[in-house]
């Protein structure tokens, strides 16, 4: 029988802490408040000092609640049984389904030996032109949304995961809005997919501490699978409400912030989630797409920021489109080369002249007369828009490769197009 | 006596330790928890109480754990053996770690860095007798595809007479291959490999010199306009995405030196995969042998413990240092600086130091000066010269240039690469801004022509921005003919596709060729009566220097095509710009 202390010593926020001996650094302990139970993780020791992050949040804990601790880390249950089922952070059923204590594993645990790892190889196709063509998505890779708040993202987030190819779906939700989680609940649902699908839900709802066992959660389960040979597609919204709440704690326990309130750490904290996206060799793949929205339509906030330096590209969702600058997959020259001749040249040709666009529109805007070489400009940005960002578009690659060539043939010569002769000559549509 | 202690704080990856006996500043210690052993360092001493960063999770340290000392610095093993090979921070060899392992990285699991069975052929260059110091040849054994040098250990500061030496034969790295008389009579046998500790800089050298020669890149825009020399070094700071590590990429595939030491320090993993699966393939044009043979890769990525991240720029470098004792020249390659930096801002946090600007240390400067600093052109005793040469990425928050690291780092390098966002949205690769970056070195075309070039790219991107103000029509054909020159010279010199196979690596020789060729266009005065005509001019001619970039060199299309851009300026030329003519008349 493990001990319990019923002396807490300090509450600060959400974090408390208790003299205690034989506790290790990372060790869970639960504590009971007239509010019910509570899990609470350990992240410092200091002599018989024990500080732990209560889950459940400071709130409504007295002195002299009785904490018990249970002699190991965070673990989740893995086995076939998670499927279709839905968790909260912590672990907990949030459907009515029964409690799992079968197969514990830890997690957040060792990362990946990059010598094992190999060189990402298959395209998944999403029918969205901005992603295929120009951001093509590659299994393993990890890729954010980065979107103001308002936008589709969840949506997004949803179709492409409805679209993709995977043997199964976890999503790590939080901080979500509760209309948000039912929205997932019947896309998934109407799509078939949610018997293949596991949640680990924190809404908005919830106690703030708790969304940070999410996205390990998520992926230490995620791993498993994929050493079982599954094709993972991890789902993460908001990766910003987690910051946040890695903020609020680094706050509490008084560290020196780095930048805006953010821990100095916040780069590795999210690296070490998001580098656990892998293709194992002889087995499956976890490839992670997750949303992080900007506060302020601000890239250079912290998280964004951070974000971008980690993840392997980004969509960056505005105003209902996928922008084509900012966005970019930096697996995608891993895949285009394979998919057809002319889908490098057309991806980064057709950006350059809709730079070229932007240029003649904020002429325009100016009130200056607009050359021959302008109004095609603006002829060739406006179909740019309509047939390859316009997010209601669906077709398959080779289909908007075709309509690529013919956007360009509409609006320009050939030599105007900046592309290689040779690719013109095969490629380009003859007049009809 | 190596002293002991136990754990009396954890947070974090420090802990706090209550010492037993005598420890030094920086002595590796081992943390025994459940069993296993982590590595430690210690980084501040106080009293009895010790704090040490773990080079490994730390969770399930509890208090009162045990603590074993080492006596020993935090070290690098140097011999013949690193080429090749893929190390963590702490050089753990990271394939022998996965086949020992399995696929993660479990923690407290340490290798030889260096292949204990294989044999080398060895080559003695000293007689018995011979008076030996510190760094002095004692023979040489076969590497991949250069000669490694087998010296007097470095830590061995005494004048030393050799007592007897291996004949010519194969020898594993811990045979004895030489005794050595120290001044006092004591008889030290040597081995083909030794330890040095990572922060301190290999200093055998004679002297060190000024870095002259370019490093050749093969980048046009590097190579012609922003060198970097042999022993020199630069930065690549910019945005994330905008480039920093695809550049480093090919720079790690061609560039002329003879040994590549990639550290991929706190970045992605996947990326070091790339190099890791691609170099066994590729060749060597130099040498006809594969690239990884000539490289060594420190992979600590972001994901893997940020104290060994810290320690891997040194596990880096002082391999660096090493090579170039052989009379080598050696290129570090270092992805991203700011990561390392990072390590040491979190370490300094839980040290509870006072924070400098955005939470960095108050050394933050000095510490990054430390590191260029280990850079170098040296001319060794023997008169062979050997080079380091730096090039680290930067990774600044929000892209932008004005933060400590970045600006502590353009203090000291002596080559600027800044990649802009804009350049790299508009797909303009390698999008090192031309004008803002700055090198203070030497390139492989003469200064007075560059500058020609330079001057026709400031006026076009003066006139480019008026253009914004007073529009195209407020603008003089004349003008409207420089901005378009200038244009010209970005896509067609600047910008160069990484990804095609004849264009991503340029030889000196084909760049002097493809820059008098731009002289010749950015030197003529042209016969275009409209902006119209001008902008039609200048585009065909674009596509056809890209195809002609595009080209094998000296093959059959190229000479077509270099035959078409010659007609079609001749078409247009009414005649050569003075300062232009007298410069192309020095060529
Ligand atoms: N020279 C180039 N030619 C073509 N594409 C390029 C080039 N450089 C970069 N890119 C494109 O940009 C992407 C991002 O480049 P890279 O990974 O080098 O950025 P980075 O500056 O290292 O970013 P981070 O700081 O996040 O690591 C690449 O994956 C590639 O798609
Ligand atoms: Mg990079």
């Amino acid at each position: 029988m493990r001990k319990v202390y019923s002396k807490i010593d300090s509450i600060v926020g959400n974090v408390i802490t208790v003299k205690a001996d034989g506790v290790k650094y990372g060790d869970l302990a639960e504590i009971s408040t007239s509010f019910g139970d509570s899990l609470a993780e350990v992240n410092k020791l200091d002599g018989d000092m024990v500080s732990l992050q209560v889950f459940a949040g400071g709130q409504g804990i007295s002195t002299g609640d009785e904490v018990r601790f249970l002699g190991h880390p965070m673990q989740v249950s893995f086995s076939e049984n998670l499927m279709g089922r839905i968790f909260s952070g912590s672990g907990a059923p949030r459907d009515n389904g029964p409690t799992l204590n079968e197969n514990l594993i830890p997690i957040g645990g060792p990362s990946f030996n990059p010598a094992n790892r190999i060189i990402p190889k298959n395209m998944i196709r999403t029918g969205i032109p901005m992603i295929d063509l120009f951001n093509t998505l590659v299994e393993s890779q990890k890729l954010p949304i980065f979107s103001v708040s308002g936008e589709p993202y969840n949506e997004l987030l949803a179709r492409i995961a409805m679209q993709a190819e995977v043997d199964m779906i976890i999503l790590g939700g939080m901080g979500l809005k509760y209309d948000d989680y039912l929205f997932f609940k019947d896309t998934l649902e109407e799509g078939g997919a949610l018997s293949r699908t596991i949640m680990f839900i924190h809404t908005a709802a919830d106690p703030i501490v708790e969304s940070l066992q999410v996205p390990d959660i998520s992926l230490a389960v995620a791993e498993k699978f994929a050493l079982q040979g599954k094709k993972v597609l991890v789902l993460l919204t908001d990766m910003t409400n987690f910051a946040d709440a890695m903020k609020e704690i680094a706050i509490t326990q008084e560290q020196v912030p780095s930048n805006r309130g953010y821990p100095g750490d916040l780069y590795s904290q999210l690296a070490s989630r998001y580098e656990k996206a892998v293709d194992i060799q002889g087995a499956g793949s976890i490839t992670i797409l997750g949303v992080t929205t900007m506060p302020g339509d601000d890239v250079t906030h912290p998280v964004p920021d951070n974000t971008g330096y980690i993840t392997e590209g980004q969509y960056y969702l505005k105003n209902g489109r996928i922008e084509p600058f900012g966005s970019l997959s930096r697996l995608k020259q891993q895949v285009n080369d394979k998919t057809r001749d002319d889908h490098r040249a057309l991806m980064d040709g057709m950006i350059k002249l809709y730079a070229s666009y932007k240029d003649s529109l904020e002429k325009q805007s100016m009130g200056f007369t607009m050359s021959a070489w302008d109004s095609k400009l603006l002829k060739y940005g406006a179909s740019f828009e309509k047939e390859m960002m316009d997010l209601s578009v669906n077709v398959p690659l080779e289909k908007a490769l075709d309509n690529g060539w013919k956007i360009l043939a509409d609006s320009f010569n050939k030599e105007e197009t900046g592309l290689k002769s040779s690719l013109i000559d095969q490629f380009w549509p003859a007049v009809s | 006596m190596k002293s002991t202690g136990k754990v009396v704080g954890v947070n974090g990856n420090m802990v706090t330790v209550e010492i037993a006996g005598d420890i030094k500043l920086n002595e590796v210690g081992y943390v025994v928890t459940g069993g296993t052993k982590l590595k430690s360092e210690v980084i501040r001493i106080n009293g009895d109480r010790a704090q040490m960063q773990v080079f490994e999770i730390t969770k399930g340290i509890g208090i009162g754990d045990p603590v074993e000392f080492s006596e020993e610095l935090l070290a690098v093993e140097l011999g013949p053996g690193l080429l090749g090979q893929v190390y963590d921070g702490l050089q753990n060899p990271l394939p022998e770690l996965a086949e020992a392992a399995g696929h993660f990285l479990e923690r407290g699991f340490y290798l030889d860095p260096l292949p204990k069975d294989q044999k080398w052929e060895f080559t003695p260059s000293v007689e018995i007798g011979a008076q030996v110091v510190k760094a002095d040849k004692l023979g040489e054994v076969p590497e991949g595809t250069i000669k490694h040098n087998i010296m007097v250990p470095f830590s061995m500061l005494d004048n030393y007479s050799v007592k007897s030496i291996k004949s010519k034969g194969s020898y594993d790295i811990k045979d004895t291959i030489a005794e050595l008389e120290d001044s006092r009579g004591n008889v030290i046998p040597v081995s083909m490999s030794f330890e040095w500790p990572v922060k301190k800089a290999i200093k055998c050298y004679a002297e060190r010199l000024r870095p002259v020669d370019p490093m050749v890149t093969q980048i046009r825009l590097v190579d012609t306009f922003l060198p970097v020399a042999k022993g020199g070094t630069y930065c690549i700071p910019g945005p994330f995405g905008a480039g920093k590590t695809v550049l480093q990429q090919i720079t790690s595939k061609f560039a002329d030196v003879d040994i590549v030491i990639v550290a991929a320090c706190g970045e992605r993993a996947g990326e070091v995969v790339e190099t890791l699966k691609e170099f066994p393939e590729l060749l060597d044009p130099k040498t006809g042998k594969s690239l990884m043979e000539r490289t060594i890769i420190i992979c600590n990525t972001s994901s893997m413990p940020v104290a060994s991240r810290e320690a891997s720029v040194y596990t880096a470098v002082t391999l660096g240092e090493y090579y170039r004792q052989m009379g080598l020249d050696v290129l570090l390659l270092a992805d991203s600086t700011s990561r390392w930096a990072q390590a040491m801002r979190e370490m300094s946090g839980r040290l509870e130091e006072i924070p400098g600007e955005e939470a960095f240390p108050a050394y933050l400067e000095s510490t990054i000066a430390g590191f260029y600093e280990r850079a170098g052109l040296v001319q060794l005793k023997d008169g062979q010269k050997g080079s380091v040469t730096i090039g680290g990425t930067v990774s600044p928050a929000g892209g932008n240039f004005e933060e400590p690291v970045t600006q502590a780092t353009l203090k000291v390098v002596g080559a600027f690469h800044g990649l802009s966002r804009e350049r790299s949205d508009a797909r303009k690769y390698p999008a090192i801004h031309p004008i803002d970056s700055w090198s203070k070195y030497k390139g492989i075309i003469d200064e007075e022509q560059t500058s020609y070039a330079y001057d026709i790219l400031f006026r076009s991107n003066e006139i480019e921005s008026m253009m914004k103000v007073v529009g195209e029509e407020g603008t003089s054909l004349q003008d409207f003919v420089i901005y378009q020159k200038g244009e010209l010279l970005d896509a067609t010199y600047f910008q160069q596709n990484s990804f095609d196979p004849v264009d991503a690596a340029v030889s000196p020789e084909r760049q002097k060729y493809l820059f008098n060729i731009m002289m010749e266009i950015l030197g003529a005065e042209l016969d275009l009566s409209s902006k119209d005509e001008a902008r039609s001019w200048f585009n065909q001619l674009r596509q056809v220097i890209l195809d002609y970039n595009g080209s094998e060199w000296q093959c059959d299309a190229f000479k077509d095509l270099e035959e078409q851009i010659k007609k079609t300026l001749a078409e247009k030329k009414i005649r050569v710009d003075e300062r232009a003519a007298a410069l192309m008349e020095k060529i």
